[in-house]
């Protein structure tokens, strides 16, 4: 199979796989960082290279919902977005993911205001993490690439709707190599378009949106669960064939350098990058050290972390939100969860960073490294919370 | 019987038109309206006044009161000449 390799920015990475899925349907409304996502799409349906139908609209929430009505009706639909317009369709991500649209945004991961900022950190996909969205986070471009061809197929596979993110300017306008693959067989890999019903099929005719109270409301909910437990299932399957036909294998984590490390870090995006630097920096001096990427925050894979962690003596989690509880951020959580039934609790420790776009730097890693290792040599946690590179 | 999970289509799907038949709005009511038909003359009021058309009629005549959908609010009894329709509590007819 004869792969192209070009220089192309985590943004027009995403640019790129929307070509090529060619959905039915785009309706969005720009946002830096995110802007260019749909503005290079809307280029390709002005050049006739998709057969798409581009709506552009007054909002996001309008965008949104125009994408809802598409999915209902029997498309296949896209959008992209970032920070304020991710939380602009806050109230439409629930219906998306209620009605079971397997729809997909590329989402430029940026902060929420205020204070008004336009960089990166997570806290806009953590308030949307409980809406019934798979999350799939991205180291660089090429997983942006990767990732949003498998979003495409995990959502039509369990029918609920993918976002599918990269870390704001640090990949969404950063330039790497990307390895793009023929057009054909990434159309045959996502293969037929599935969906969950169809509004046109005047044949079978249907009603979606009914008042829906008491006596029916759990039980939709309680299918919703159970489609966000088959997402488990489906993200190992096409991650697996994805590895069989184009060479990258994807799991619902990347262990990098785990084999044999006492302490380890947790991180999500492109600060899995940095990290990684650090990891062989440290490991050339001996220190037994890993890094644990998380891919896929929901579904969160719970047991399969707690196996792989709970060897580890000392784990600290880097968060990009905090969520505001007085007690760290939302990964953190996640994780100490995971582990609560271990009987070899690690010591887990949190470390708030890069809001608002605050750059992460190697040093600041090993800073983490080395005061991981003095937790497993001490058997004590200092502090539980700590931030990175705020000014006191 | 209601469908459970597993068997309900997904995505909120209504599968079936004048499904709004089956929704059996009379477990709403607290009190439920009864009919003294010694009282009672047929004049139709209630049945005209009913905002659930909830009062059966047959040849013309007031002939049982629909607790399916009736939910209980009374205008009937505001409503009837006679006196002949009172409330009592749904406590009343639990077993």
């Amino acid at each position: 199979m004869k792969k192209i390799v070009v220089a192309k920015t985590g943004n027009e990475a995403m640019a790129e796989a929307m070509r090529q899925i060619n959905p039915d349907v785009v309706a969005a409304y720009p946002i830096t960082p995110a802007t260019e996502v749909v503005q290079i799409f809307s280029g390709f349906v002005a050049d006739g290279r998709v057969d798409t139908e581009f709506v552009p609209a007054e909002s996001e929430h309008s965008a949104l919902s125009a994408c809802v009505g598409a999915a209902a009706a029997g498309g296949r639909v896209m959008t992209s977005t970032a920070s304020q317009g991710l939380a602009l369709m806050h109230e439409v991500l629930f219906i998306a993911a209620g009605l079971r649209l397997p729809i997909v945004i590329c989402e430029v991961n940026r902060a929420l205001a205020g204070p008004i900022n336009i960089h990166c950190d997570h806290s806009d996909t953590m308030a949307s993490r409980d809406s019934g969205w798979l999350q799939i986070y991205s180291e660089n471009s090429q997983e942006a690439y990767d990732n949003t061809i498998q979003a495409m197929k995990i959502a039509e596979k369990v029918f609920l709707p993918a976002i599918v993110s990269v870390d704001a300017f640090i990949i969404s306008h950063s330039m790497e190599r990307l390895e793009i693959l023929p057009d054909d067989e990434v159309r045959s890999f996502i293969g037929e378009h599935r969906k969950p019903y169809d509004l046109l099929d005047i044949a079978h005719p249907i009603t979606l949106g009914g008042l829906d109270l008491q006596d029916y409301f759990f039980e939709h909910k309680r299918q919703e669960i159970e489609a966000m437990k088959e997402a488990k299932t489906a993200v190992i399957e096409v991650g697996k064939e994805f590895g069989e036909k184009f060479g990258t294998s994807y799991g619902f984590f990347e262990e990098y350098r785990m084999d044999g490390a006492d302490i380890a870090i947790i991180a999500l995006g492109s600060t899995a990058g940095t990290s990684k630097v650090v990891v062989d920096t440290l490991r050339a001096k001996g220190m037994k050290v890993g890094l644990f990427k998380i891919r896929v925050f929901r579904p969160f894979a719970f047991e399969e972390i707690k196996k792989s962690l709970e060897h580890i003596k000392a784990i600290g989690v880097l968060d990009r939100a905090d969520g505001m509880s007085s007690i760290g951020g939302p990964v953190f959580h996640e994780i100490r969860s995971s582990l609560y039934e271990s009987e070899k609790r690690p010591f887990i420790t949190n470390y708030i960073y890069g809001l608002g776009g605050r750059d992460i730097f190697p040093k600041d890693i090993e800073t983490v490294y080395r005061e991981l290792n003095e937790i497993a040599e001490k058997d004590e946690v200092k502090n539980l919370i700590n931030y990175i590179g705020v000014r006191e | 019987m209601k469908k459970g999970w597993k068997e309900l289509a997904i995505g909120t799907q209504i599968t079936k038109p004048g499904s709004s038949e089956d929704f059996k709005t009379g477990d709403w009511r607290t009190e439920r309206p009864i009919i003294d038909f010694d009282k009672c003359i047929h004049c139709l009021i209630c049945w005209i006044y009913c905002p659930d058309s909830s009062i059966d009629v047959r040849d013309g005549k007031i002939a049982s009161i629909n607790y399916d959908f009736c939910k209980g609010c009374a205008i009937c009894v505001e409503e009837c000449p006679k006196d002949a329709i009172t409330m009592h509590s749904e406590v009343e007819f639990e077993k």
